[in-house]
C-alpha cells in the first residue's frame, strides 16, 4: 500500500463529506467520520474497481450496511471520480441522487440499497453467494456499526456465512462504542464482539480503525485467512470533524459553514501532521 | 374546538406526546416506556428522566422490543414502545402480529415520521404502508392524530383501555388544528366543517390540507364538509355513512399509500352502502419515498388542498344526476 497516498485520501474523503453534509445543513457526521479511514484504504489500496467502468462484472462489492453513513461513501466515490464532486452538494435536496441513505438506484458506485439496519449482512452473503456461483473470483465487503449488531438478522447472517464457508466475503465492524441514544455498553451492551464472531468460526482481526496501516494489514490477514472474515475496526465516533469529537450527542449534527471551514482547515493540519510522521 | 387561525403549533409533537406520557405515567404505575435506540428522535428522553426506573431502551432491536413489551404487558404493565412507523411496523410485523394481537396483549405501539414528515431520512424511513399492514391484523386500534394536542386525550384512553394500538405520529411541529380544551373520542370522528356538497374525510397531517380544501372550495361556490378520522381502525363506519348520504360524494385524504389506509377503510364502508357514492382518493399512488422537505415531497405526492379541491369536484361530478 502507499501510505502517503491513502492518508491523503482519507483527509480528502472526509472534507468531502463535511462539505457535502454542510450543504445539507446536517447529517449523520458521527458514523460518517469512524469509517472515512477505512473507506480510503478500501476504494485506494484494496478493492477492485473501476470508477469509469462501474458496472464491471468482477469487480469488488462493498455494502454499507449502516446506510444512514452515506455521505462518507458518496464523498468517497465523488473521490475516485464515479461522478463529479460538485454534485455532493445537492446531498439530500430535493430530486437529489444523494440522498441520506445509500440508494442503488439512485448512485452510481453503490451496489445495494440500505437504510435499515441489520439487514447488510444478508443482503452481501447473496451477492458472495451469486458472485461465486459465477465464477467470480472477487470480493465482497460490507462495513457494519457495532450499534447495528444488535439486530438478530446480523447473527442469522453470521451464522450462514460461517457455515457456508464464504471466505469471499469480508465484514469490517465499525466499533466506534456508540450508537443513536449513547454509548452501546449503557444503551445494550456487546460484550466481546470479537468473541462472538469467532464462535461461529470466523476468523477475526483487530485494528485501530484510524491508522491506514493497521487497517490495510488487518484485511490482508482477513483476505489471506481464507475463510469467512471479520476486521472489528475500534474508531471513534466523530474522528477527525474536530466539532464532532465530543463526548455527547454526535450521532447527527446541525452545523454551518464556519464550523465546516475549521473543521477542514483543521483536517489539513492534521495530515500535514501525519505525513511528516510517514516520513520518518 | 378548531383553533380560529392555523399556525405550525409551537410545541413539536413529540414534546406534546412525552409530556402526556408522563401525565399519564404520573397517573398510572402501570405505565412503562420501551424504546429502541431512536429515543432521542421521539423526545421520550424526558421519561426517563421522570421515572429512570420505568423506561427500557432496548437497543436496535425492533423485533425484540415489540416481543418485550408483549411480555411485559402478560405480567400486568402497559408498555408504550417507541420506534420509527417503518421499524416498528415492517421490521417487528410479526411481532406485533403474534406476540401482541394474536394472544389479546397490551401494547401500545407509537410509530414515528408518519409518511412524509419523515423528509430528509429518505425512502427508507417513509412509511406509506405502516397503516396498510397493521390494518390486516386484528386486536389493533389505529389511531393518527391531526396535531399534537390530541395526545391528551388518546394517551390516557389507550392507557385506560385494553388491548392493542398503533399511534402513527410526527416528531415535528405540526400545524395546530385544536384548541388545547379539546376533548375527542377514538372511534368517533371529528366533523370539523359541515357543508353538503362533498364530504372530505382526512388524517394526520391532511387534515390541515382538507381544512384548506375546504375553503378552497367555498370560494366556487361548493360546501365541504371535513371530517378528522383520526381513528383508522375501527374507522367510524356512521360517520362515513351520514356525510355519505348528506353529501353525495367523498374525497379521502391521506399521507399514506392510497392502497390499504384510510382511502381503503371509507372506500370498504362505502361498498357496503346502497347507492354507491362516488368516491375519490388522495394519498401516495403507490409510489416509494425519497429525500426531500416535506413541502417539496406533499406537492411531489399530490398531498395538497388543491389537489383534494381538484378530486373533490371531480366526484361531484361523479354524482348520480
Ligand atoms: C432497523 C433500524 N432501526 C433504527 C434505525 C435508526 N437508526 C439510524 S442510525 C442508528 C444508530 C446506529 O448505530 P451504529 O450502528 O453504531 O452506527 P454509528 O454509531 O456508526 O452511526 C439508528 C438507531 C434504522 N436506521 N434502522
Amino acid at each position: 500500500m502507499d501510505k502517503k497516498r491513502c492518508l491523503i485520501a482519507a483527509a480528502e474523503i472526509r472534507k468531502l463529506a463535511i462539505t457535502a453534509m454542510e450543504s445539507a445543513g446536517f447529517g449523520h457526521i458521527g458514523g460518517s467520520m469512524s469509517i472515512c479511514d477505512a473507506l480510503a484504504v478500501l476504494y485506494g489500496e484494496v478493492m477492485n474497481i473501476d470508477p469509469r467502468n462501474p458496472e464491471k462484472e468482477d469487480r469488488d462489492r462493498l455494502v454499507l450496511s449502516k446506510g444512514h453513513c452515506g455521505p462518507a461513501l458518496y464523498a468517497t466515490l465523488a473521490y475516485k471520480g464515479y461522478f463529479p464532486q460538485s454534485e455532493l452538494l445537492t446531498l439530500n435536496a430535493n430530486g437529489t441522487r444523494l440522498p441520506s441513505h445509500c440508494d442503488r438506484l439512485k448512485t452510481v458506485g453503490i451496489d445495494i440499497s440500505t437504510g435499515s439496519l441489520g439487514q447488510g449482512l444478508s443482503l452481501a452473503s447473496g451477492v458472495a453467494v451469486g458472485c461465486k456461483m459465477k465464477g467470480l473470483n472477487n470480493y465482497t465487503y460490507v462495513i457494519v456499526g457495532d450499534g447495528e449488531l444488535q439486530e438478530g438478522q446480523n447473527w442469522e447472517a453470521v451464522q450462514f456465512i460461517a457455515h457456508r464457508c464464504l471466505s469471499n466475503l469480508i465484514i469490517l465492524v465499525d466499533n466506534n462504542k456508540r450508537q443513536l441514544d449513547g454509548y452501546t455498553e449503557q444503551v445494550c451492551r456487546q460484550f466481546d464482539i470479537r468473541a462472538k464472531f469467532e464462535a461461529f468460526g470466523l476468523f477475526a482481526a483487530e485494528v485501530d480503525g484510524h491508522d491506514v496501516e493497521a487497517v490495510y494489514n488487518g484485511i490482508s490477514q482477513a483476505i489471506n485467512s481464507n475463510m469467512p472474515s471479520v476486521v472489528i475496526l475500534n474508531t471513534e465516533k466523530g474522528h477527525g470533524c474536530c466539532f464532532a469529537e465530543i463526548p455527547g450527542f454526535n450521532h447527527y449534527m446541525v452545523f454551518d459553514s464556519e464550523q465546516a471551514d475549521t473543521a477542514r482547515r483543521e483536517i489539513d493540519r492534521r495530515l500535514e501532521v501525519s505525513l511528516k510522521d510517514a516520513l520518518r | 374546538m378548531l383553533c380560529d387561525k392555523f399556525d405550525y403549533d409551537l410545541k413539536e409533537m413529540r414534546a406534546l406526546y412525552c409530556d402526556a406520557l408522563i401525565n399519564t405515567a404520573g397517573q398510572n404505575e402501570k405505565v412503562v416506556a420501551v424504546d429502541a435506540d431512536v429515543s432521542f428522535s421521539m423526545g421520550t428522553g424526558p421519561f426517563y428522566e421522570k421515572f429512570p426506573q420505568r423506561g427500557i431502551n432496548c437497543g436496535i432491536m425492533e423485533a425484540h422490543a415489540a416481543g418485550f413489551a408483549a411480555g411485559m404487558s402478560a405480567v400486568g404493565f402497559i408498555p408504550f414502545v417507541h420506534m420509527f412507523g417503518t421499524f416498528a411496523t415492517r421490521r417487528a410485523y410479526d411481532q406485533l402480529f403474534l406476540s401482541c394481537a394474536y394472544q389479546d396483549l397490551n401494547v401500545k405501539i407509537i410509530g414515528g415520521d408518519a409518511g412524509v414528515t419523515a423528509a430528509a431520512n429518505g425512502g427508507t424511513h417513509m412509511p406509506f404502508e405502516d397503516m396498510a399492514i397493521v390494518r390486516a391484523i386484528p386486536n389493533f386500534t389505529i389511531v393518527e392524530p391531526a396535531d399534537g394536542t390530541m395526545y391528551k386525550t388518546l394517551v390516557p384512553y389507550m392507557a385506560s383501555t385494553y388491548g392493542n394500538f398503533y399511534v402513527r405520529s410526527s416528531r415535528k411541529k405540526a400545524v395546530k388544528i385544536y384548541t388545547d380544551d379539546t376533548e375527542f373520542q377514538v372511534g368517533r370522528a371529528n366533523i370539523l366543517t359541515h357543508g353538503s356538497d362533498v364530504a372530505i374525510i382526512a388524517c394526520g397531517i391532511m387534515v390541515h390540507q382538507a381544512l384548506l380544501a375546504c375553503e378552497l372550495l367555498k370560494k366556487e361556490g361548493i360546501e365541504a364538509s371535513v371530517a378528522d378520522m383520526h381513528t383508522i381502525k375501527p374507522v367510524d363506519r356512521a360517520a362515513v355513512t351520514q356525510l355519505a348520504s348528506l353529501c353525495g360524494a367523498v374525497v379521502t385524504a391521506e399521507n399514506h399509500n392510497i392502497i390499504g389506509g384510510l382511502g381503503n377503510a371509507v372506500g370498504e364502508c362505502l361498498l357496503e352502502t346502497d347507492p354507491v357514492v362516488p368516491m375519490e382518493r388522495v394519498g401516495v399512488n403507490d409510489t416509494f419515498g425519497e429525500v426531500g422537505t416535506q413541502e417539496y415531497l406533499m406537492e411531489k405526492f399530490g398531498l395538497t388542498a388543491e389537489n383534494i379541491a381538484a378530486k373533490a369536484k371531480k366526484a361531484i361530478g361523479r354524482k348520480r344526476k
